[in-house]
């Protein structure tokens, strides 16, 4: 399992001068889920980008299990976009087996029943509903085996309900798994729901103003009522969160 | 056709000949004369040269959709072959290089490789980056990354660049054939010219387009077909 340690300072968007990241400090542990809330523009898909390599991180600190990582090539990454990013002309299965080194038919087909594909393996992505295409890509990213999953506002674009059933798929899948997990999201009743702990990013320049782990057995459920009490107190401390006034974890814990 | 026959009928001269005049002049170049033979050598110097040009086209046009340096380079010069017209490229390569079948290639190539590669260039630049993003962060090999995710986004481009390229290169062939070559469609053509023969150039006219539909019909189409896949499917 994946141990992450992130120390990131005055990180600047690419072919521009404008800091985007200032100070963003923490650490993930093995196995755990972790949500980073934040305002639109504050970073956190750079924050992701940096540890997928999809951005530059060579002046960064993150370390891997105590080791400097360069762009997580020794890591096998799950990377969950906003959007799906199928490729068009590949069928489902086709979309799956892109990203394997030895695709095996029925380990696909597996998967593709996991995710509620099954029989879909032929499908063009234009053939299936919003939903589907993201369990699709769930599926691609659940395939390789990932030590590390990252997950970018995932479910935005969905209705309430899809976006349930897929939070739940994704609990499912993270416990059979056990893989370390990073979600960003801007949806604090998403972030309470899944995640064991919640990191809170200034805006931009974001720096890391607040953490809270999220002290609810899981599996939890939006409607649940410790999960809306939580989520309640967090929206009442959220203007003293990000004034940087809410001292403890403990302001913000239900009884 | 049958506003042809009776336009022909009600002209009744030889310079504007009957449907049925054509037909029995393409029975009889076909059966009697060289058309085929003439066909055989014109299709062969359109597939190499369209082969040729389609290859360095696309080769070309990847590297400079890719690489902004590389078009900086090469685009004024891109321009300025672009717009050399056809009948010099293929004077210069005759007095250059002979009257030979080399040259004959290269002419035609030198014409069609610059339209190929502002086509390609065009689409290389609005390849998706998110698309390759997907392929970087699952670490996928350069050869897969190329051929699976690069390539099919300019499987577009490389078709309308390849039908605008036949249409082009069978002009160009025609125009090499007839400055400096003694056999092929272009050769026949000058002759039949000589001779006023207008149903003959109709004939071989009629011929040409029979293998260009051909062509359309067992090629492109099923291309068209193949690279369209997943695209213009409606959802279920």
């Amino acid at each position: 399992m994946i141990e992450l340690d992130i120390a990131i300072k005055n990180k600047c968007y690419a072919n521009s001068p404008s800091v985007v990241l200032k100070e963003v400090e923490f650490n993930v542990e093995p196995g755990e889920f972790v949500a980073i809330i934040g305002p639109s523009g504050s970073g956190k898909t750079t924050l992701l980008n940096m540890l997928s390599g999809l951005e530059d991180s060579t002046a960064q600190t993150i370390l891997c299990n105590g080791k400097p990582i360069n762009g997580f090539k020794e890591v096998q990454l799950g990377y969950i976009f906003q959007q799906p990013r199928l490729m068009p002309w590949l069928t489902v299965q086709e979309n799956i087996q892109l990203v394997l080194t030895n695709p095996e038919d029925i380990k696909i087909k597996q998967l593709l029943a996991q995710v509620g594909l099954a029989g879909k393996e032929n499908y063009y992505p234009k053939q299936l509903s919003g939903g589907m295409q993201k369990r699709v890509a769930i599926a691609r990213a659940f395939a390789v085996n990932p030590e590390l999953i990252l997950l970018d506002e995932p479910f935005n674009s969905l209705d309430a309900p899809t976006a349930t059933k897929l939070r739940q798929l994704l609990v499912e899948l993270c416990k059979i798994r056990k893989s370390t997990v990073i979600l960003v999201t801007h949806d604090l009743s998403e972030a309470i729901c899944l995640a064991d702990r919640i990191i809170f990013m200034s805006d931009s320049p974001s720096s890391l103003i607040h953490q809270c782990n999220v002290d609810l057995p899981k599996p939890r459920v939006e409607s649940g009522c410790d999960e809306l009490a939580w989520q309640a107190k967090l929206i009442q401390q959220y203007p003293n969160i990000l004034s940087g006034s809410l001292i403890s974890i403990s302001d913000c814990s239900t009884a | 056709m049958s506003t042809w026959q009776f336009v022909a009928w009600l002209v009744n001269s030889s310079d504007f000949p009957s449907l049925l005049t054509v037909m029995e002049s393409f029975h009889y170049h076909f059966f009697e004369g060289e058309m085929i033979v003439n066909l055989t050598v014109t299709l062969t110097r359109v597939l190499i040269s369209f082969t040729i040009a389609m290859i360095l086209g696309v080769v070309i046009g990847i590297l400079m959709g890719i690489s902004k340096r590389l078009n900086q380079l090469s685009d004024t010069l891109l321009i300025i072959v672009l717009n050399i017209p056809a009948l010099v490229t293929i004077l210069l390569c005759y007095i250059w290089f002979g009257l030979v079948e080399s040259a004959a290639i290269m002419a035609v190539v030198i014409n069609k490789v610059p339209t190929v590669v502002v086509m390609i260039r065009e689409g290389a630049r609005v390849v998706d980056e998110d698309l390759l993003n997907v392929a970087k962060v699952y670490k996928l090999s350069w050869s897969k990354t190329f051929f699976s995710v690069f390539l099919p986004q300019l499987y577009p481009y490389i078709m309308a660049s390849a039908r605008a390229g036949l249409s082009l290169i069978w002009k160009i062939v025609l125009v090499v054939e007839l400055l400096g070559r003694s056999d092929g469609v272009g050769f026949a053509l000058n002759t039949l010219f000589q001779f006023f023969d207008i149903a003959g150039i109709l004939a071989y006219t009629f011929a040409f387009i029979s293998i260009v539909l051909v062509i359309e019909n067992i090629i492109f189409r099923p291309l068209d077909t193949l690279i369209a896949r997943g695209i213009h499917h409606d959802r279920t």
